[in-house]
C-alpha cells in the first residue's frame, strides 16, 4: 500500500527548504509554497475582474435591463473572455502544477527561478491584456480576435507574453518530476492526480505552441510587417490553441476531482489502470477537437470535419465517460465501506454534503457531465452544428463545462489550499458551506437560459438581438433566466473572493490541524490508505448506485442527442 | 493523490468492463450517425468553396443584382434591391460591415445555389427563424445549395462579432409560395 512518507529522507542542505505538513505528513517545499500563493492570488484577482465584467454583460443581455452601451458591452465581453478563460484558469492550473510536481511527490522545486520568470511574464501579459482592451478603442476584438479584425499590437503581445510564461511554468513541471524521480523522492508510478496533471501539462505544451502559431503572425500582421493573413488559416491555428486549452482545463479538473474525492471522502481509485487509460485517451485524441469551431467554415471537407470533430471516434469522450463512472464508483465504495450500505443510494444520502470540497466536487461533476458534456458532444456533431454555430447555445455549453465544471472544482479546492498552503484559518466557514450550491445553481440557470435562448436563434456576442425582429417572446423569458442565474453566480463568486481574501488577509499564520473544514476531525487521506483490497472487492460495497447513475446519464444523453437530429430534420434542405 | 502500489495493472472489474463496453458502443454509434446523415439526410453542411477576392466577389454580386432586380424593400430603414433569380440558378449574398446585400426572393420548394462571402471582416450568416448558421470568411466564396421548405419573410442576423455595429447587421430573405 502507498506510503505517505518520502522514500528518500530529505537532507538539510542549501537546496532544501521545506516544512512538514502536520495534516498530510507531506513535505512542503517553501519555494513551491510561495509560487502557489502567488499564482493563486493572481487567479483570484483575475477572477474578480472577470466577474465584474460578467455581471455587467449579463445585465446587458437581459433585454429588460439592457444596462451597458454597445461599446462597453463588447469591450467588457472581450475582457471577460480573457480574464476568465485564460487568466483565472491558467493561473490556478499553474499553482496546481507546482503542487503536483513537488508536494505530492515529496520533492523539492528544482527550478524556482524559472518558475518565477514564468509567473512574472504571465502577470505582465495578463494585466497588459486588460489594460489594452480597456483603453484602446480598437482592441474590443473578443477573446478569439478573428483576423482581419485588427487589435493594437500590444494586444497580441500580451497574449504572447502570457503564453510563453505559461509554457515556462509547464516546463518547470516536467523538470520537477524528472529531478524528483532521479533523486528517488518517490518510488514506482506517479500518483493518479499527478498523472492527470501530467496529461494536462503535455496537452498544454502543444496547445501553447499552436497558440504561438496563431498569434505571433497576427502580431507581425498588426505591426504591418506581414501584409496579409488568411482568416481561414488563422481560425484553424487559433482553435488549435483555443480548444485544446479547454482540454487542459478538463484534464486538470478531473485531476482535482480525484484529489477532492480523496480529501473529502477518502477514496481509493477503483482501478488505476481504468482511470489512467482514460487520461491516455485524452492525450491522444482530444487535440482533434479544434475542428469543433470550424464545422460550418468554408473550404473544409465533410471527412475532415467528421473525423476531427469526433476525436477520431469519440475516444476522448470515452475517456470522460470512464471518469464519469470511476469517480462516483470510488466515492460509493469508500462510503459503503464506512457502513452506509442501505439501498442503492444510501451512501449518497450519507455523504458529507456540508463539506465544501465535496459539494463542489459533486456539483462540478454533475453540471459538467449532464449539461456541459452532453451539449458539447451534440453540438460538436458535424451537421447539428449548423443549428448552433455562434448562437447562445455555444456559451451555454462552455459555461457548463469551464465555469460550472472547472471553476467550481477549483473553488472547492481553494478552501483546502488556504489552511494547508497559505497556513491561515479558513474564515466565514458557513459561507464556504453554501457557496458551491449558490454558485452551482446560478451557473445552472445561466447555462440553461443561454441554451434555451440559443435554441430559438439568439446570437452570441450580440448587444441587442431585437434588431433582428424575429425574436419570439419566449426569448425574453430565457434571457431573464440567464440574467437571474448570472446574478446568483456572481453572488457565489463574490462570496468565494470574500472568503479567500478575508482568510488570507486577516488572522495570524496558523498551522493546519485538520484536513476537513466542516464535517469532522478524521483525516480522509489517511482513511483512504486503510481501504483494503478486501473492502474494495466486498460484494456489499460494489458501486451499484454509481452504475445506475451513469446509465441514467446515458439515457439523458441519447434523448438530447436525438432531439437535436429531429430539430435539424425540420429545417430547410441544404447541402 | 498518493503513489499507487507497485503493481497497479490489474484486470478491470465486471462493472467497469460493462460500462466501458456500453460507452464504447455509444461512441461508435455517435460516429456512424454522421456519415449516415451525410448520405441519407437532407440537411448537410455545405462544402463547396471557391477562392475569391473582395473585388471579384463584389463585381459578381453587382452583376447579379443588375440582372435580376424586381423591386425594392427596406431592412432596418435602409432601402435595398429585391432580387429574384429563376429556380436552380446561382444567387448571391454579400456581407460587409454592417449590411447583408441584397434582399433575395426565393420560391418555396425550389433549389438555389446560394453564394456567400464577405468584403471585409468575418461575419456569421444566421438565417432566422429556420436557424441555419454558416461562417462567412473574406476571400472564400461559400456555396450552399438550399431548398426553402417554408415561405414568408426570413431574417439574416450576423452572428460573428464584427465591431460595434455588429448587432445592427440584419438582412432579409423572402420566400414565396410554390407557383
Amino acid at each position: 500500500m502507498a506510503s505517505l512518507a518520502p522514500t528518500t529522507p530529505w537532507t538539510a542542505g542549501a537546496k532544501d527548504d521545506y516544512r512538514d505538513c502536520p495534516v498530510t505528513t507531506l513535505k512542503v517545499d517553501m519555494n513551491t509554497e510561495r509560487l502557489i500563493i502567488a499564482n493563486a492570488v493572481m487567479a483570484v484577482v483575475t477572477l474578480a475582474l472577470g466577474g465584474i465584467a460578467a455581471l455587467l454583460i449579463a445585465l446587458t443581455r437581459w433585454q429588460a435591463i439592457h444596462l451597458l452601451p454597445a461599446v462597453w458591452f463588447y469591450r467588457l465581453l472581450t475582457l471577460h473572455g480573457i480574464d476568465m478563460l485564460i487568466a483565472w484558469i491558467v493561473f490556478f492550473e499553474m499553482a496546481g502544477l507546482h503542487f503536483g510536481s513537488t508536494i505530492l511527490l515529496n520533492a523539492r522545486h528544482a527550478a524556482p527561478k524559472l518558475a518565477w520568470t514564468g509567473f512574472i511574464m504571465m502577470t505582465v501579459g495578463g494585466l497588459m491584456a486588460n489594460a489594452v482592451v480597456l483603453f484602446d478603442p480598437n482592441s474590443n476584438v473578443m477573446f478569439s480576435a478573428y483576423v482581419p479584425m485588427k487589435a493594437h499590437p500590444l494586444f497580441y503581445l500580451s497574449y504572447i507574453l502570457f503564453a510563453v510564461g505559461a509554457l515556462i511554468t509547464v516546463i518547470t513541471f516536467f523538470i520537477n518530476i524528472v529531478v524528483a524521480k532521479r533523486e528517488g523522492r518517490f518510488s514506482g508510478s506517479l500518483p493518479l492526480v499527478v498523472f492527470g496533471l501530467m496529461t494536462a501539462a503535455i496537452l498544454a505544451t502543444y496547445t501553447l505552441l499552436e497558440g504561438a502559431a496563431a498569434i505571433v503572425p497576427a502580431f507581425f500582421w498588426s505591426l504591418g510587417i506581414l501584409k496579409t493573413y488568411d482568416p481561414g488559416i488563422y481560425r484553424n491555428f487559433f482553435w488549435g490553441f483555443g480548444h485544446p486549452a479547454q482540454q487542459v482545463n478538463l484534464a486538470a479538473m478531473v485531476s482535482i476531482w480525484y484529489a477532492l474525492a480523496q480529501m473529502t471522502v477518502g477514496i481509493r481509485p477503483v482501478n488505476e489502470k481504468f482511470s489512467r487509460l482514460a487520461f491516455i485517451l485524452y492525450l491522444f485524441f482530444i487535440n482533434l477537437g479544434s475542428a469543433h469551431h470550424l464545422l460550418v467554415d468554408p473550404g473544409l471537407s465533410f471527412a475532415w470535419k467528421a473525423v476531427n470533430t469526433s476525436y477520431a471516434m469519440y475516444l476522448a469522450v470515452l475517456g470522460s465517460m470512464m471518469h464519469a463512472f470511476s469517480i462516483p464508483a470510488a466515492l460509493e465504495i469508500a462510503l459503503r465501506a464506512k457502513g452506509y450500505r442501505k439501498g442503492l443510494f444510501g451512501w449518497l444520502r450519507n455523504a458529507p454534503w456540508g463539506e465544501p470540497g465535496f459539494s463542489a466536487l459533486v456539483l462540478s461533476m454533475f453540471l459538467f457531465g449532464w449539461i456541459g458534456g452532453v451539449t458539447g458532444v451534440t453540438i460538436g456533431t458535424e451537421q447539428i452544428n449548423m443549428l448552433v454555430h455562434n448562437t447562445l447555445r455555444l456559451p451555454g455549453h462552455f459555461h457548463a463545462t469551464v465555469v460550472s465544471g472547472t471553476t467550481l472544482a477549483f473553488m472547492g479546492f481553494t478552501y483546502y489550499v488556504i489552511p494547508l498552503i497559505f497556513r491561515k484559518e479558513l474564515k466565514l466557514k458557513s459561507w464556504a458551506k453554501w457557496q458551491p450550491y449558490i454558485f452551482g445553481f446560478g451557473m445552472l440557470l445561466t447555462s440553461m437560459g443561454m441554451i434555451v435562448s440559443g435554441l430559438q436563434g439568439v446570437a452570441r456576442r450580440n448587444w441587442d438581438i431585437t434588431f433582428a425582429g424575429v425574436v419570439p417572446g419566449t426569448v425574453e423569458i430565457s434571457l431573464a433566466v440567464f440574467g437571474v442565474g448570472a446574478i446568483l453566480a456572481v453572488i457565489g463568486g463574490i462570496m468565494y473572493v470574500t472568503i479567500v481574501l478575508t482568510s488570507i488577509l486577516t488572522g495570524p499564520r496558523l498551522e493546519a490541524s485538520n484536513l476537513l473544514l466542516l464535517t469532522g476531525t478524521h483525516n480522509p487521506i489517511i482513511d483512504s490508505t486503510k481501504l483494503t483490497d478486501h473492502q474494495m472487492e466486498d460484494k456489499q460495497n460494489q458501486p451499484k448506485g454509481a452504475l445506475v447513475l451513469v446509465f441514467a446519464f446515458l439515457v439523458w444523453f441519447a434523448i438530447y442527442y436525438f432531439t437535436n437530429w429531429w430539430l435539424l430534420g425540420r429545417t430547410w434542405f441544404i447541402r | 493523490m498518493l503513489a499507487p502500489e507497485k503493481n497497479w495493472w490489474k484486470p478491470m472489474g465486471r462493472m467497469e468492463k460493462s460500462w466501458l463496453t456500453v460507452a464504447f458502443v455509444w461512441c461508435v454509434f455517435l460516429t456512424v450517425m454522421m456519415p449516415l446523415w451525410y448520405f441519407y439526410g437532407k440537411q448537410n453542411v455545405p462544402t463547396e468553396t471557391y477562392k475569391t477576392s473582395p473585388a471579384d466577389y463584389g463585381a459578381k454580386v453587382n452583376a447579379f443584382v443588375e440582372q435580376y432586380t424586381i423591386g425594392e424593400d427596406t431592412v432596418n430603414g435602409v432601402t435595398l434591391p429585391v432580387v429574384a433569380a429563376p429556380p436552380g440558378s446561382d444567387v448571391y449574398i454579400r456581407a460587409s460591415t454592417w449590411q447583408w446585400y441584397p434582399i433575395l426572393q426565393l420560391e418555396k420548394g425550389e433549389e438555389y445555389r446560394l453564394h456567400i462571402s464577405s468584403l471585409d471582416l468575418q461575419h456569421g450568416f444566421s438565417l432566422q427563424p429556420v436557424n441555419i448558421n454558416l461562417q462567412v470568411i473574406p476571400g472564400y466564396d461559400y456555396v450552399a445549395t438550399i431548398t426553402p421548405t417554408s415561405s414568408g419573410e426570413f431574417t439574416i442576423v450576423c452572428n460573428e462579432y464584427c465591431f460595434v455595429g455588429h448587432h445592427t447587421m440584419v438582412g432579409k430573405v423572402i420566400v414565396t409560395e410554390e407557383k
